[in-house]
């Protein structure tokens, strides 16, 4: 049964190009109004895959771009990125992405 | 200086104890989440608004706990408070024989998390519980108070049931908050919006004034840790006589209002009724001087 | 057939002293009126269908004389045709419930704008027009001038001299067109000075005045101007940097008006770091026609500012300001002296650079904060997010931004002259994920609703040089045509609807132009914006920056 008030899950998943390796899980953020927290763990190269779970819900589209806009900045394989939002704004989650993306291992900095 | 309300829960286990020396149980990745939220349309947090584990605070083993306030204003809920439980129960039971010199708990918290109703009201009492256990064990259980939330509800009660409480003048100590006293007695009797007289009945100088807290420091990652420290071997056992010597001082604090204040503030009567030299100006004084005048 | 009299303004107003002599009998000594008899001093001196200037400014209010205008009897006084900046109190608006009032003419409404378009549609109040501050104080002087001003002062001597202090604000204005077109001049004071003791100053010299009367409470004054910095966002942060980094560096912005907001506190708080490590100082900002902002207190310590003109003060600030009398306007007593006429010109002609943030902008740049349901006006935004296009004096960002705006253009449009830079700061998207960037501005819906001539724009987008959101700088100088202008606009919006519908090679082209600049192409990375670049990260820091001079108000303390 699909509560009106319950939580939206979005999947996404990208081919990545450069492999991140082994690194221990990376979180950054809180779980706030207006902010997220996004976990960081090792996956199947050369997959990116995002698990978006929000509180925002219809914003599809707009999670689409984001993402789509960050995997062409980092081109990431072999990743696994969990999401917890609390309708942050596309501005907030993209630098979210950004900050975790900063505290893997340098071989996976772009 | 480094605020220590403006810190993350992380932020504040990573400055305050030594460097890299964290090790954390039922991390995020773990997925220890609540089983409650989702169905009510909020998120959950990979680690409920809590991050617990094991720590070395100059040179020492300490457990630690430090609640997100950001997280559901760090309310206490049925996985939240079993961390809190498992952690000052692995303190009595440490099977690697690393028994703690303290648990230490960075406070910063609403009180029971509403959305999860009873399951945050018993986690709450075992909270309670498992402290005074580990106090009777003899492991001292220090709290740290200091975050823009402060610490409410039944996290206030669990505070007082510790054995050293450290508050910044920024942090907050009570039961009740400021917006559910003036909903309930009406805004002639404490107008929430007056934040200046919030700090004056909940905040860290009157607490420390009224012997609610056993250190005052300044909003300041380095203070609270050097307080922490030397907090460590500030264990108060749990005796009869200890109780009915807070009930004595209890008492006492209830007759020093008079009825009518004519006008003075609530606040400044009290402290001049225990003894507290300059009270009219302790709003303005900063830490140091306000630290100096709590009577003996 | 009768000579034409040339003095029947005198005449009229010679007439209502008298009946106010009159109907206060002994309750009137000199000018000063016993409160007690306030009702009776304004049914006299009122008459049906005067023009009431009613001292509701942007901070403070003539609250007594506010509330006894209301509780006058409407059928003596009726009719009234009130001018007035701003509608802050319940009863600015009850007096035409009341039937007192039932026509307006003002600037600004904040806290009544719901009820205010109530009572519009509801066909109580005929609004003449909404107007900025200047606008209006300029009209006083035209075609709007008061009959009667009542208006609001700190104390009054024996003769009726007036000390308006800090929050000084409209009154020159209001005062000097009422006194000298024959009208009647009315003040609230909270003091009264004895004789022989002396005002600090005199504002309102004695014989500009009619009647003075002690309030039974100070009059009320809100802070407006106080941005608590534990409300600044990384968000913020990043997007105040991109202002010091990519236009007042770039221009070279010696003087400049910040609009109210969180976004430009951010951008005073990076000043004694952010622009200091840029090596700026001395640079930017210096000169500054802006109310005292409790959040610039860490540059003004730091040595960036030399000289602050204000509209009106901010409680909390008047020690701080007292001690500071290098940098702002302040008499020989040592107080501020504001006037908000007098910087609402210094903000359009000797200022080269106003930003300020929005509620909406549409594809041609044109930027409004009207709302349905709501009719809130335009403050004083309007003079300074505009070129001013009577100005001759240079400076190098005036000319730098005119340069800009005329290269390749012939004729009228390209004829060499400078443009003030007009920049307005938004994050694409506010709170609930309500888009800033649309197709059609609610300013146009508001407009039918509420039977206005033209849609309430606060900042027209030909007058808007730079638009700055958290995806980068669009510089609409640099634009040709109305294409490039809508996609550098739609090249900064994000991930709005209207963002993501851009032309992807326009956008790009328009970058490598220059036309649109991201973080990056500044040599800013979004992640070194964080709030530990604040000067000031909290209320007690600003308290603490000022060595303990400025007092917040209580509802920002938490200590």
């Amino acid at each position: 049964m699909s509560l009106p008030t319950a939580i939206e899950t979005l999947d996404f998943s990208y081919d990545g190009a450069r492999p991140a390796g082994r690194f221990a899980p990376v979180l950054v953020g809180v779980v706030g109004s207006g902010n997220l927290e996004v976990l960081l763990e090792p996956g199947e190269p050369p997959k990116c895959r995002v698990r978006v779970e929000t509180s925002a819900r219809g914003f599809g589209t707009i999670w689409q771009a984001v993402l789509d806009d960050f995997q062409a900045r980092h081109a990431l394989a072999g990743v696994s990125i969990s999401i917890n939002d609390m309708g942050a704004t596309p501005a907030v989650v993209s630098l979210r992405l950004d900050q975790a993306v900063a505290e893997l291992a340098p071989g996976a900095q772009p | 200086m480094i605020s220590y309300a403006e810190c993350s829960a992380r932020e504040r286990i990573a400055q305050l104890l030594d460097a890299g020396s964290f090790h954390e149980w039922l991390p995020p990745a773990e997925r220890v989440t609540s089983p409650h939220l989702a169905q009510l349309g909020v998120p959950s947090a990979f680690d409920d608004g809590v991050a617990i584990g094991r720590a070395r605070l100059d040179g020492r083993t300490v457990f630690v706990a430090a609640q997100e306030g950001a997280f559901m204003g760090g309310g206490v809920g049925e996985v939240h408070g079993a961390k809190l439980v498992g952690l000052l129960r692995r303190a009595l039971l440490d099977p690697h024989g690393e028994r703690p010199d303290a648990v230490l708990l960075l406070a910063d918290s609403g009180g029971v998390r509403l959305h999860e109703a009873n399951a945050g009201l018993i986690a709450v009492s075992e909270v309670m519980r498992a402290v005074l256990d580990a106090r009777a064990a003899g492991i001292p259980v220090l709290f740290l108070i200091g975050s823009a939330n402060g610490c409410f509800g039944g996290m206030g009660i669990v505070a007082r049931c510790a054995d050293h409480v450290v508050m910044s003048d920024v942090g907050r100590l009570a039961m009740s908050g400021p917006e559910v006293i003036e909903a309930s007695h009406g805004v002639e009797e404490f107008d929430a919006r007056d934040r200046a007289l919030v700090w004056r009945t909940t905040g860290g100088k009157h607490r420390w004034l009224s012997g609610d807290c056993d250190t005052l420091v300044e909003d300041d990652v380095q203070a609270f840790r050097d307080a922490a420290i030397a907090a460590l071997g500030d264990t108060r056992p749990v005796t009869v006589q200890a109780l009915e010597h807070e009930h004595r001082l209890l008492a006492a604090r209830l007759q020093l209002l008079p009825e009518a204040l004519d006008g003075d503030i609530e606040a400044v009567t009290l402290w001049r009724g225990l003894g507290v030299a300059d009270a009219a100006r302790v709003s303005s004084l900063d830490v140091d001087a306000v630290r100096a005048l709590r009577p003996a | 057939m009768t000579a034409k009299t040339w003095n029947s303004r005198a005449d009229n107003r010679a007439a209502r002293l008298a009946r106010v002599a009159r109907a206060l009998g002994p309750q009137l000594n000199g000018k000063l009126a016993a409160p007690a008899a306030i009702t009776a001093l304004l049914e006299a001196a009122i008459e049906p269908h005067d023009r009431v200037c009613l001292e509701g400014n942007n901070q403070k209010q003539a609250d007594f004389l506010a509330q006894a205008l209301v509780q006058l009897d409407a059928t003596r006084v009726h009719g009234l045709h009130m001018v007035q900046s701003v509608l802050a109190l319940p009863e600015h608006l009850d007096l035409f419930e009341n039937g007192i009032a039932s026509k307006l003419d003002f600037s600004f409404s904040g806290p009544q704008g719901a009820r205010l378009a109530k009572l519009v549609s509801a066909g109580r109040i005929e609004i003449g027009a909404i107007h900025t501050y200047l606008e209006l104080f300029a009209r006083y002087f035209v075609d709007l001038t008061p009959n009667v001003a009542l208006i609001a002062a700190h104390a009054a001597d024996a003769q009726g001299n007036l000390y308006t202090g800090p929050n000084t604000e409209d009154t020159p204005a209001i005062v000097e067109a009422t006194a000298f077109s024959g009208g009647i001049v009315i003040v609230q004071v909270n003091e009264l000075v004895g004789e022989g003791t002396s005002l600090p100053r005199v504002d309102v010299p004695a014989g500009w005045v009619n009647f003075v009367v002690q309030a039974p409470r100070p009059n009320f004054i809100e802070p407006l101007f106080t941005r608590d910095p534990a409300q600044i966002s990384e968000i913020q942060v990043l997007m105040a940097m991109m202002a010091i980094k990519g236009i007042y560096a770039e221009y070279g912005v010696q003087r400049l008006n910040h609009g109210i907001g969180f976004d430009t506190a951010a951008i005073e708080l990076l000043l004694p770091t952010y622009a200091e490590q840029l090596g700026l100082k001395g640079k930017i900002c210096k000169h500054w026609a802006l109310n005292p902002h409790p959040a610039l207190i860490p540059a003004i310590e730091a040595g960036w500012v030399q000289s602050i003109h204000s509209f009106g003060s901010e409680l909390g600030m008047e020690d701080y300001i007292r001690a500071r009398s290098d940098v702002f306007f302040t008499g020989p007593d040592g107080s501020l002296r504001s006037n908000r006429a007098f910087c609402q010109a210094a903000g359009h002609y000797a200022c080269d650079l106003f930003i300020g943030s929005t509620l909406q902008i549409d594809l041609d740049g044109n930027s409004s904060t009207a709302t349905l349901g709501r009719i809130a006006g335009f403050g004083g935004a309007p003079n300074m997010g505009a070129d001013a296009r009577g100005r001759r004096h240079a400076s190098p960002a005036w000319l730098r931004a005119g340069r800009e705006a005329r290269a390749g253009r012939s004729g009228a449009a390209g004829t060499p002259r400078g443009q003030k830079l007009v920049v307005q700061m938004v994050e694409t998207f506010r709170e609930h994920m309500q888009p800033a960037f649309v197709e059609r501005l609610d300013a146009w819906q508001l407009a039918e609703q509420a039977g206005m001539q033209l849609p309430p724009i606060m900042i027209y987008g030909d007058d808007v040089t730079h638009i700055l959101t958290e995806e980068g700088i669009a510089n609409l100088l640099l634009c040709r045509s109305d294409e490039e202008r809508e996609q550098a606009i739609r090249g900064v919006a994000g991930y709005t609807a209207v963002g993501l519908g851009r032309d992807k090679r326009i956008v790009e082209n328009l970058r490598d132009r220059g036309v649109i600049r991201r973080a990056q192409d500044l040599g800013i990375d979004p992640r070194d914006a964080t709030r530990n670049l604040l000067a000031a990260r909290s209320m007690r820091d600003l308290v603490r920056a000022s060595g303990g001079l400025y007092q917040p108000p209580r509802r920002f303390r938490n200590w």
